[in-house]
């Protein structure tokens, strides 16, 4: 059981548990968390990559994790802002049920 | 000579104009309606895709349609190909843009909605133009979460509920494929160790981890191309979603990660597909053209319709795979498959613009899209109507449309692989198809009460050059189906320059 072995198997293991969280939960902030735990999986696999080579820890899925990050840093946000602007038309809503 | 002097930077241009064209946009914010900038952008488009076409398909010369970004070649750097395939769904990128931009000046006229449309429209032709190019695993992933987000925002630009609920699921959809097409990469990194698209596709060997790799990377790409059962995103999406943003999402942001498709499992991993697999991909298409069809069919409002015609419209081209498992040495010669579906992404991606657009005047004109509320609307919208029936000809398969000459392809390839059960569904699908276009004609053209409803409905007039957008692309998924030889002669083309 190397440490590299332990780490992928922990990477795919978050994967799956974020795939059930996001099929299972009903809130959209849960929704997110579970995302952005599979993408985290994904990165932790990445980086278990790097230290696949025979010698030298691989540089690549680093600058891969990084952008990686970078995008879900930029999806969440856009989610977010997204649930946020639902919510406020509800409640607006809820105040003149008239409208 | 000129032209194979300036091809190499071809590649770059076409990903770097809409990008300039984005940040152009968005440093102009107070400037209002942009026609003239944005047309000019769209201009260039067509004219980089024109050049590269012509580039690929000088008979004498080998261009080598590959830019090495900055110099570092592959592995560590990322890398621009560019072959028939792709040059042919960067003009049709290119001239839908073109119109719709034109449409779109015309469209938004609300200022602060222009504003944040106009960026977000140019990001995702970059994104699109991104993929098209793409010669690198992760790049592709980098491109797909330019369109995906792109897309969320352009759909959210609505601004009423639906339009926001349907965004956040796109959204949440959208970032589910995109993970499992990344957790696919990654298998395909560890076991090869490249990312560069030609260094996999030689080095790919059928194991379980290609296996593996390749079902994730599918999985993936099939919630973005909206293929049944993962389909249940698309509707509401693409209805709620303004004109010109539906008619995008509809024409090329499916065929997008449907194209990647296409080269991950002919081009790249062939080794890694079974007939089984290719077989099921057809089973899941004809079931989306026979559900899609019928929901269609079924829908209340004419934009819904539209969108559940694009479902069907997806199942068509997954027909492609189980007919190119016979003959995969062949799938590339001009006349198969390949040649047949990719004439289906254009006929569809025209056809359905126009049908978006139209529909788009009739509800800009009576400010909603019951079909039962519109009945006998074809002597106030006459040009309106008319685009419809002539984009769904196209759609049905009607001859002489685009989409007849992709059908009988289609037809041939089926017959000709002895797989007859595929021609049956082809068939059968147009005829559903013609239901739904014939379900909203008949209510248009009912003219029993039509003086009285016209009075009470109290119509808008649509601008001429909005209702001329829509024609313009109708006539043109027409005239396609009179000259089918030159896009079939490039697909060979790009055969040769892609090996």
């Amino acid at each position: 059981m190397t440490q590299e072995l332990i780490y992928s198997v922990t990477g795919i293991a978050l994967f799956a548990i974020g795939l059930f969280g996001l099929i299972v939960a009903g809130h959209i902030v849960r929704k997110l968390v579970a995302i952005n735990m599979m993408g985290i999986g994904v990165f932790m696999l990445f980086l278990a990559t790097a230290l696949h080579g025979p010698d030298t820890v691989d540089p690549i899925p680093h600058a891969l994790v990084l952008t990686g990050i970078v995008v879900a840093v930029a999806g969440t946000c856009l989610c977010l802002w997204l649930a946020i602007s639902i919510s406020k038309l509800d409640n607006e809503k809820r105040k003149n049920p008239q409208q | 000579m000129t032209l194979q002097f300036i091809a190499p930077y071809l590649l770059p241009a076409i990903v770097t104009v809409p990008l300039l064209a984005a940040i152009c946009n968005f440093l102009m914010a107070s400037h209002h309606p942009r026609l003239a900038l944005n047309a000019l952008f769209g201009l260039a488009q067509v004219l980089l895709a024109g050049l590269l076409l012509i580039a690929l398909s000088l008979p004498d010369t080998v261009v080598e349609m590959r830019y090495i970004l900055a110099g570092w070649s592959a592995p560590l750097g990322i890398e621009l190909i560019a072959d028939g395939l792709a040059a042919i769904l960067l003009m049709t990128t290119a001239v839908l843009y073109l119109v719709l931009s034109v449409y779109s000046a015309l469209y938004f006229t609300d200022k602060n909605k222009g504003a944040r449309f106009w960026p977000l429209w140019w990001l995702l032709a970059t994104g699109l133009n991104g993929v098209f190019l793409a010669g690198d695993a992760f790049n592709i992933y980098v491109t797909l979460e330019i369109i995906g987000l792109a897309s969320v925002a352009l759909i959210a630009l609505s601004g009423d509920r639906a339009a926001l609920v349907a965004a956040l699921r796109y959204a949440l959809v959208g970032l589910l494929g995109s993970l499992c097409y990344l957790l696919g990469v990654a298998l395909l990194y560890r076991a090869y160790g490249t990312l560069d698209l030609a260094q996999l596709a030689s080095l790919a060997e059928a194991n379980p981890l290609t296996w593996a790799a390749l079902s994730l990377i599918s999985v993936g790409l099939l919630l973005k191309t909206a293929l049944l059962p993962l389909h249940f995103w698309l509707p509401p999406a693409h209805a709620s979603a303004p004109v010109p943003v539906s008619a995008v999402l509809s024409g090329l942001v499916v065929k997008a990660s449907f194209y990647l498709m296409v080269r991950f499992w002919l081009d790249i991993l062939p080794v890694a597909t079974t007939t089984l697999a290719l077989q099921l991909l057809g089973v899941l298409g004809t079931a989306a053209i026979f559900w899609g069809c019928i929901s269609a069919y079924r829908a209340h409002r004419l934009k819904v319709m539209v969108a559940y015609s694009t479902v069907a419209q997806v199942g068509y081209l997954f027909l492609l795979f189980p007919l190119s498992a016979t003959s995969i040495d062949a799938w590339k010669v001009s006349g198969g498959a390949l040649a047949a579906i990719v004439y289906f992404v254009v006929a569809h991606a025209l056809a359905k613009s126009a049908m978006f657009i139209a529909a788009g005047n009739i509800m800009f004109s009576y400010r909603h899209d019951d079909i039962d509320g519109l009945r006998g609307i074809v002597r106030e919208q006459p040009l309106d109507v008319f685009t419809f029936a002539i984009a769904g000809a196209s759609l049905i398969g009607l001859p002489p449309s685009a989409g007849f000459i992709a059908k009988w392809l289609l037809l041939g390839g089926a017959i000709s692989s002895g797989q007859w059960w595929w021609a049956a569904a082809i068939l059968f699908g147009g005829l559903l198809a013609a239901a739904y276009i014939f379900r909203f004609l008949n209510v248009v053209f009912d003219q029993s009460q039509a003086a009285e409803l016209s009075a009470q409905r109290h119509a808008r007039p649509v601008p001429l050059t909005m209702a001329l957008c829509g024609l313009a692309l109708a006539v043109m998924a027409i005239l396609m189906g009179f000259n089918a030889g030159w896009m079939l002669e490039l697909l060979s083309v790009s055969a040769a320059v892609s090996a």
